[in-house]
């Protein structure tokens, strides 16, 4: 069966911050892959352990004009058809940062072990044959969910997909979804 | 004397605790794994459904089991990371003895065996048998836990065997067969899909049980106003709709408030009340003057808030009320327990759909492995073996006499303190690591070093191992096949993946073989795991907890079946009590008074500080197996001294600041970890590590009265900054502190 048979473009990604719990489960399923070298491609960390517990959860938000891309001199990092924006080529990344820097999220990494930027795939291996990317599969919480919006509409009626960010003049559209109030339809950063 | 051979660093040289990481590239065959083995995992009672990965015999990777109705792949970071253990470093591979001035040496089975049941036979000729004590733990199956219960009995002749859920759920235990009879969470998590009004006292659900915070969701999602009563804003508080910063050791003042408030504005079910239970008088007499004023001095909880959870608890149609060790590790640990049962019967709601009480058992067995018969007071079916029908009834599937079955014996703490007065000469320990996990460490370091023999079975060679004359290499969970209970009590089973690495053996037939050359070959023969399970549902028959009608055919098929059970044809019991046929003599659910009583320590001059304590995400109880798994220790490297900026400012601590802790028992040094998270007056410390870093050197011996849980949720300290900023965690190396 050939991969666009089997990769589900109704599917998407959906994060809730206000149900991650700082477990990093997702993180130790993530390194589990070893397409990463044991590295994981989804990152929590604690908004300010001194006043809260609260943490984030943070993925590639697979961008439908990635920055990241945008910005690579040597033209390393491509979206495919589905709209999942892949790590870097390992044969043509200098590993120069241009993304890490340029990353609206702060997803890219620059592993210095390999001079390589490395970022979430979202599972390509995973999803391209029907499966869920691993960090969702295993979340405990529902923080991260892998679904049509058909689902989560149904499973979590106070809640929003959304998927534009404005971050002063620049909008930028992601593949992924933050859930968000309900009535919510984009998120401005300040 | 069983004292430690060598110097300490010598033993964790050989023995580790090391730390284990995948290579980076993954374990080889990963990708083309020979077998996928369906089972469970081997940590707490949320028993989640998890694929091994087996290659050459070895686990090599997990993936998720994405049908099992619990969890649906869904996994913590212990669960992802549980299968580094069959192919730890550290595995014992052979028995071993300790010689002093050399350490632990390589014996043959043979050895190892004959030396353990000479040294029991001379212990008991010269002392009496109960002088030969045995400890037993919940991570073992249902199969295991049967046998270790039949060989104290039958084979060792000991009364003294208990086990370490006496540190988890027997509060909660005494709790439920006062009040229904029998001892089991009345319903399954499923019923938190529609509850109104979820209750969670004492249960930091988001770290010890991450896999239940989703069923939670589901409520909320439909609309379910969240109750979170703890001291500390744990995760699941951060988003409740209301939150009770309880102050440590007042619980039963809470829910004894909140039941007179429901009384006053008469939300109660009179008809449910009047029809089906007893005791209702008594204990409303016991709360009258339990105001919203006095609740708020006594638990330090504005009172505002006890009346808004009062009246969301009053008015709601459904509910769910869930508690854990929060509430039961206490001196009055049981009447914890009771209040909040007073609360569900007041109520009328259990025993309907979507109307649920529970405790959240800790362990992974911890519900299976208390039925069956390693406690102390219990026989299976969860018998009592103080009850000439109950000891009849065994004795006779056992195949010995009635008079020949021992009878109560101690509690787990008990036998620490009888082994201390020297009572106890001699000890067998399998699944426990009491050094680490039983309070007052240093008094439990002292008993150990008083034994005359200590023989331990266990897989890697743990804090209190290290004290042993010889340790039998024993299995794991996915080295075994078996059963296991989980919280909800929904039975399961255990599939085997690998054969214990080298010359270690599985448990059974360890157990079994000390068993024979102690003369009692003849009952304790079993062609499998399956026969043991099958004994057992005879056991059990007719016992409370009825395992009678569970095969491992049904199990398979249904995944899972929930007790009691007692016919091949019944369903099983996912929701207790729609009946309305509680197990108490009289058919009623109880309600029992309970009149506020201060915890065994409380605060003064000297000692001014709560210090409670508790666990964190990434570690699981005493560490023998999370202490060695390379990232779950990065995640949390060391124990850390929780404090309210208030509290350390009074004190002059500043963040990351080492502060030494000292209560009546001993003191000990923690970092700093200032945060607002956390009530003004109580310091937390999470205790999975050992030796120095051990928050067990502080938590007092007070025992509950019935349940004989110690009181590890209630200390009284002091602080004192020690004005030197800590190193990093990662140069500490906690996870195999001294």
């Amino acid at each position: 069966m050939s991969i666009e048979n089997m990769y589900n473009p109704n599917l998407e990604f959906f994060v809730d911050m206000q149900r991650c719990i700082g477990c990093k489960a997702c993180e130790m399923a993530c390194a589990e892959c070893e397409t990463n070298g044991h590295e994981s491609m989804i990152h929590v960390n604690y908004v300010d352990r001194a006043t809260t517990i609260q943490t984030t959860v943070q993925v590639c938000m697979h961008c439908e004009d990635p920055v990241c891309a945008n910005v690579c001199p040597a033209d390393a990092i491509s979206k495919d058809e589905f709209g999942i924006v892949h790590t870097a080529n390992t044969e043509r990344c200098i590993g120069c940062s241009n993304c890490v820097q340029a990353c609206p999220f702060g997803v890219p990494k620059k592993v210095e072990e390999y001079d390589l930027m490395m970022k979430c795939t979202m599972c390509y291996d995973r999803t391209s044959i029907g499966k869920k990317p691993m960090c969702a599969t295993v979340c405990p919480s529902g923080a991260l969910f892998f679904g049509t919006r058909e689902e989560i509409a149904e499973m979590r009626p106070n809640s929003t997909p959304v998927n534009t960010f404005i971050f002063g003049e620049e909008i930028v559209n992601t593949k992924v979804n933050i859930m968000m109030p309900k009535g919510s339809n984009e998120l401005r950063i300040y | 004397m069983a004292k430690l051979p060598v110097e300490v660093e010598k033993i964790i040289e050989q023995f580790g605790p090391s730390l284990n990481y995948p290579p980076k590239e993954g374990f080889p065959g990963r990708d083309e794994p020979d077998e996928v083995v369906k089972t469970h995992c081997c940590f707490c009672g949320m028993q989640c459904g998890i694929k091994l990965l087996v290659k050459n015999d070895k686990v090599v990777g997990f993936d998720p089991w994405m049908e099992f109705p619990f969890n649906e792949g869904r996994l913590c970071p212990k669960g992802v990371q549980r299968y580094l253990q069959n192919n730890h470093p550290d595995r014992l591979m052979d028995p071993i003895k300790s010689i002093p001035g050399k350490g632990f040496v390589t014996v043959s089975w043979e050895d190892a065996m004959s030396e353990t049941v000479s040294e029991i036979k001379r212990i008991q000729n010269t002392y009496g048998n109960d002088a030969f004590a045995m400890l037993s733990g919940v991570s073992l199956t249902n199969e295991k836990s049967y046998l270790v219960g039949k060989f104290a009995r039958v084979a060792l002749k000991t009364k003294n065997l208990d086990y370490n859920g006496r540190l988890c759920m027997v509060s909660a235990g005494a709790g439920n067969k006062k009040a229904f009879g029998l001892d089991r969470g009345s319903n399954n998590y499923s019923d938190l899909e529609k509850a109104e009004v979820i209750i969670v006292a004492g249960a930091n659900v988001s770290e010890t049980f991450p896999t239940l915070t989703h069923w939670i969701w589901k409520a909320r999602d439909r609309g379910a106003k969240l109750i979170v009563i703890d001291p500390r804003v744990i995760p699941l508080a951060r988003t409740a709709d209301l939150h009770l910063d309880v102050r440590p050791g007042t619980d039963s003042a809470l829910y004894g408030a909140m039941l007179n408030y429901l009384v006053q504005h008469d939300m109660l079910d009179h008809d449910f009340i009047d029809n089906h239970t007893s005791g209702f008088e008594q204990t409303i007499e016991s709360v009258k003057d339990y105001s919203l004023e006095w609740a708020e001095e006594v638990t330090g909880i504005d009172k505002e808030k006890i009346k808004l959870a009062a009246e969301w608890w009053g008015n709601a149609n459904t509910s769910f009320l869930l508690h854990a060790r929060g509430i039961e590790h206490h001196s009055k640990g049981v009447d914890n327990v009771l209040g909040c049962i007073n609360l569900v019967l007041a109520t009328g709601r259990i025993g309907k759909p979507y109307c649920g009480y529970a405790t959240i058992t800790g362990q992974g067995n911890g519900q299976g492995g208390r039925e069956h018969g390693h406690k102390c007071d219990q026989l299976p079916g969860n018998r009592d073996i103080e009850n000439p029908e109950h000891r009849k009834y065994i004795a006779d599937v056992w195949g010995i006499k009635e008079e020949e079955m021992p009878g109560k014996g101690l509690s787990a703490y008990e036998i620490i303190e009888a082994i201390h007065r020297g009572e106890i000469k001699g000890l067998i320990s399998i699944c426990f690591n009491p050094l680490v996990s039983l309070p007052n460490s240093n008094y439990v370091r002292e008993a150990l070093e008083k034994l005359e023999y200590y023989v331990c079975i266990d897989f890697f060679l743990n804090e209190t191992a290290r004290h042993a004359n010889i340790v039998l290499p024993g299995s794991l969970q996915e080295e075994e096949e078996g059963t296991t209970t989980s919280a909800e009590g929904r039975v399961i089973k255990i599939n085997k993946a690998v054969n214990p690495p080298g010359n270690a053996r599985t448990d059974t037939s360890i157990i079994l073989e000390l068993a024979e050359r102690l003369g009692v070959k003849d009952k304790f023969t079993y062609e499998n795991s399956e026969a043991i399970f099958n004994e057992l549902r005879v056991a059990s028959k007719g016992g409370t907890a009825d395992y009678y009608g569970i095969t491992y055919k049904r199990i398979v098929d249904e995944m899972g079946v929930f007790w009691p059970c007692p016919t091949e044809g019944h369903p099983g019991t996912p929701r207790l009590w729609e009946d309305r046929k509680f197990k108490t003599p009289d058919g009623k659910a109880h309600f029992n008074a309970v009149p506020y009583k201060l915890p065994g320590e409380i605060t003064d001059e000297e000692y001014p500080v709560i210090l409670t304590t508790g666990r964190v995400v990434s570690q699981y109880l005493s560490g023998t197996q999370t202490r060695r798994i390379g990232k779950l220790v990065n995640q949390y490297p060391e124990p850390l001294l929780e404090i309210h900026p208030d509290m350390a400012s009074k004190f002059g601590i500043k963040q990351r600041e080492l502060v030494k802790v000292s209560t009546r028992r001993g003191e000990a040094i923690f970092p700093a970890n200032i945060v607002d998270t956390i009530r003004t007056d109580t310091v937390f410390i999470p205790y999975h590590w050992p030796g120095k870093k051990s928050a067990n050197q502080l938590t007092p011996g007070t025992l509950d009265p019935i349940s004989k849980i110690p009181e590890f949720k209630v200390s009284a300290c002091k602080l004192e900054p020690l004005g030197e900023i800590a190193p990093a965690s990662e140069m500490v190396k906690a996870y195999q502190s001294t």
